[in-house]
This record gives C-alpha cells, sequence and structure tokens, in this order.
C-alpha cells in the first residue's frame, strides 16, 4: 500500500516537471508572440477581441488537458 | 511578467499557482472560485474591472477541463446543464441590473457586502447542519458505499423536504434520466435564475449557491451535482467574459497563465471526488463560503479594498 503511494507520488511528481517544461516554453514562445497582437486588438477591435479571447481559453484548456492526460497515461504507464 | 492590456507586472508563477489551488477547488466542489481568484489578482495591484473580467475568462477554461473529466466519469447531466445555463444568464442580467439601480442610488458597496455575509454565512450554516445529520444518521453505510465503488449513491438529511419538491407537478414535467429525477421545468428554471442572480449581483460563477441547490431543491446526487455545475459554467462564464471583453475588462493573457496551473489543480480535484461520498464532500464545502464572508467581512471593518 505505502510503496503504490510512493509510486503514485513519484509519477504525479515526474508528471508535474515535464508539464513545467512544457508551459514554461509555452509561456516564451505563445504568450510573447501574441501578447503585442491581443493588445492591439483589445484596443482597436474589442468585439473581435472578444470572441478571440473565449477562442483562445477554451483552445487552451482542450489543448492542455489532452497534453496533462498524455503525459499522466506515459509516466504512470511507465511506473507500473 | 508585464501584461500590457491591464498594465500590470505579475509574477507568473504566482498566477499559475493561483490557477493551480482554484483548480482543485474547482474540480472538486464544482465552483468557479472567484471568491480566491478576485481577490488573489487584486493583491497584485490589478485593477477590479480587470480581476472580475479576467477571472471569469479563466473560469471558463478550467470549468472546460474539469467538466470534460467529470464527463468521463458520468458526472454531467447535459440536459439538466442547458436549461440551467438559459436561467442563469437570465439571472446574471437581472442581478447586474439591480446592481447598476443601486450604483445610482449610491449604496451599492454596502448592500452588497451585507447580502454577500448572509447568503456565505447562511449557506454555511445550512450545509453544515445538514451534511452533519446526514453522516450521523447514516454512519458507516457512506464507507461502505464508497469501498463497493458507489461512492455516488447520496443521502441527505434534507431528502423529504427535496422529495416534496420533486413531487410539485407543474407543467412541463421534465425528465432527467442521467440525475434519476423527474422534475418541473419550473423548478430547475428557478433555480437557475436565482443561481444567476447572485453570480450577477455578487460576482463570479455563482456555484456556492447553485451546487447546493441542486443538490437540496432539485435531488440531484452531489457528484453529478458537481458535474453539472461546471458544464453550465462554461456557458454562463462564456457569456460573461464576452459582455466583459467587450466593455475593456479582461486581460486574457493573465487569464491563459493562470489556467495553466488549473488544468492540473481540476484534475486532481475531479479525482478526489472518486474518494468521497456525497455528504462528505458538502461537509468540506462548509468552509468555502465562509472564506468569502471573512473577505467581505475584512474590507467592511477596515475599509480596504482586497
Amino acid at each position: 500500500m505505502k510503496r503504490d503511494a510512493a509510486k503514485s507520488l513519484r509519477a504525479f511528481a515526474a508528471e508535474l516537471a515535464i508539464y513545467a517544461v512544457l508551459v514554461t516554453g509555452y509561456f516564451f514562445l505563445v504568450l510573447h508572440v501574441l501578447g503585442g497582437w491581443l493588445f492591439r486588438l483589445e484596443t482597436q477591435h474589442r468585439l473581435l477581441y472578444a470572441f478571440i479571447a473565449i477562442l483562445l481559453i477554451a483552445g487552451q484548456a482542450v489543448l492542455l488537458d489532452a497534453i496533462a492526460t498524455l503525459l499522466f497515461r506515459l509516466v504512470r504507464g511507465r511506473s507500473r | 511578467m508585464f501584461f500590457p492590456i491591464s498594465n500590470s507586472h505579475i509574477n507568473p508563477v504566482y498566477l499559475v499557482v493561483v490557477g493551480f489551488v482554484i483548480g482543485i477547488l474547482g474540480g472538486f466542489f464544482g465552483v468557479g472560485g472567484s471568491f480566491i481568484a478576485g481577490p488573489a489578482l487584486r493583491l497584485m495591484g490589478v485593477d477590479w474591472n480587470y480581476a472580475v473580467g479576467t477571472d471569469l475568462a479563466h473560469i471558463v477554461g478550467k470549468s472546460i477541463v474539469a467538466a470534460r473529466k467529470h464527463r468521463s466519469l458520468g458526472n454531467v447531466d447535459l440536459k439538466l446543464g442547458l436549461i440551467m445555463a438559459v436561467g442563469t444568464i437570465g439571472g446574471a442580467e437581472g442581478g447586474a441590473q439591480l446592481i447598476q439601480a443601486l450604483k445610482r442610488a449610491g449604496n451599492v458597496n454596502s448592500v452588497v457586502s451585507w447580502v454577500a455575509i448572509v447568503v456565505y454565512v447562511g449557506i454555511s450554516v445550512f450545509m453544515l447542519w445538514e451534511s452533519h445529520k446526514t453522516l450521523k444518521l447514516h454512519k458507516g453505510r457512506s464507507r461502505q458505499t464508497v469501498k463497493a465503488g458507489g461512492s455516488k449513491a447520496d443521502h441527505s438529511a434534507f431528502g423529504p423536504v427535496t422529495k416534496r419538491i420533486q413531487g410539485t407537478k407543474i407543467w412541463p414535467m421534465i425528465s432527467l434520466p442521467t440525475s434519476g429525477i423527474q422534475i418541473s421545468l419550473w423548478i430547475i428554471l428557478a433555480i437557475a435564475v436565482v443561481g444567476g442572480f447572485f453570480g450577477g449581483f455578487l460576482g463570479g460563477g455563482a456555484g456556492y449557491i447553485r451546487m447546493p441547490s441542486m443538490v437540496y431543491v432539485l435531488g440531484v446526487p452531489t457528484h453529478l451535482a458537481v458535474g453539472t455545475d461546471l458544464f453550465e459554467i462554461i456557458i454562463s462564464a462564456s457569456y460573461g467574459t464576452f459582455t466583459h471583453a467587450i466593455k475593456g475588462n479582461v486581460d486574457i493573457l493573465i487569464a491563459l497563465v493562470m489556467h495553466t496551473g488549473a488544468v492540473i489543480g481540476a484534475q486532481i480535484g475531479v479525482v478526489a471526488t472518486q474518494y468521497f461520498a456525497g455528504p462528505k464532500i458538502r461537509l468540506a464545502f462548509v468552509p468555502l463560503p465562509l472564506i468569502g464572508a471573512a473577505i467581505v467581512i475584512y474590507t467592511l471593518v477596515t475599509g480596504h479594498k482586497l
């Protein structure tokens, strides 16, 4: 029981570490590229910005959920 | 990191950690977590209008992740969620209109603060009484059902009142096979309008009202109430995000960064619901509205706006 818990914790820590690396890369690549464009959009085309904002957050939710689930499966699969 | 839309400097690690904590709460309790996210953003110097709008955008993303996960566990009643979304949007507009009227009357802050304290404390006291009584009545049984893999089987000390509400036959009656109930459309809409009204009036997704209402008034099992509330929040928070974005109150870059932490937190919260029976989830929910009440009391007493 204790060994299982330790294994799960190790797998979760590995998952978090990989996820953290991916997310850091995501910050620098995507947000730096999008930042200026979104700022201009917010000041000049509010309606379009509102649509893009919802699309971005929903798209990121689906994408990151898929990545997290895939990582979860990969790391858990290897730890067994 | 500089966020040009709201003109603020915030450490991204702070945002990720706040998102992570709210993600856990959202996945486990089906709430948006605005009572934490709003003050947390305000603490970093983000203006209130941006804190409210950005929080809503972040709630959309977090609820998508948590609702997808809950759906894979069979915890989402799509039909109920869609009906409730209609009522919630209507109610939210009513709440926002009342805020405008109070603004014109010049006493919006004190009225909203006192209503918030009464509502938050009322919910906590009622849920503490109910879940404690249910756990006492069914001592030992909840543990057995969880062990048998039947953690979704729910009991409530408020059950007889719920049964009487379900027995009110006002046309049209709606059958909800996923939740295992049949109830009047008007009762569902009334619950949704009330939840939406408080969301528009007090801010956030109002999951702290809707989730308990689904359990106690509609008789939806707690696990399903959590999942369905999250699904419903996707629709109503998207609407809120859109209207706030048009008014210039959303910094989507902050929401995107916060959301990276919420993805992991929401997954942990959803998985955790599998290990607890309904009354225990409801008992654990009790401190959440109290945190909201404490924040409001703090702002009233000290005069600080968190």
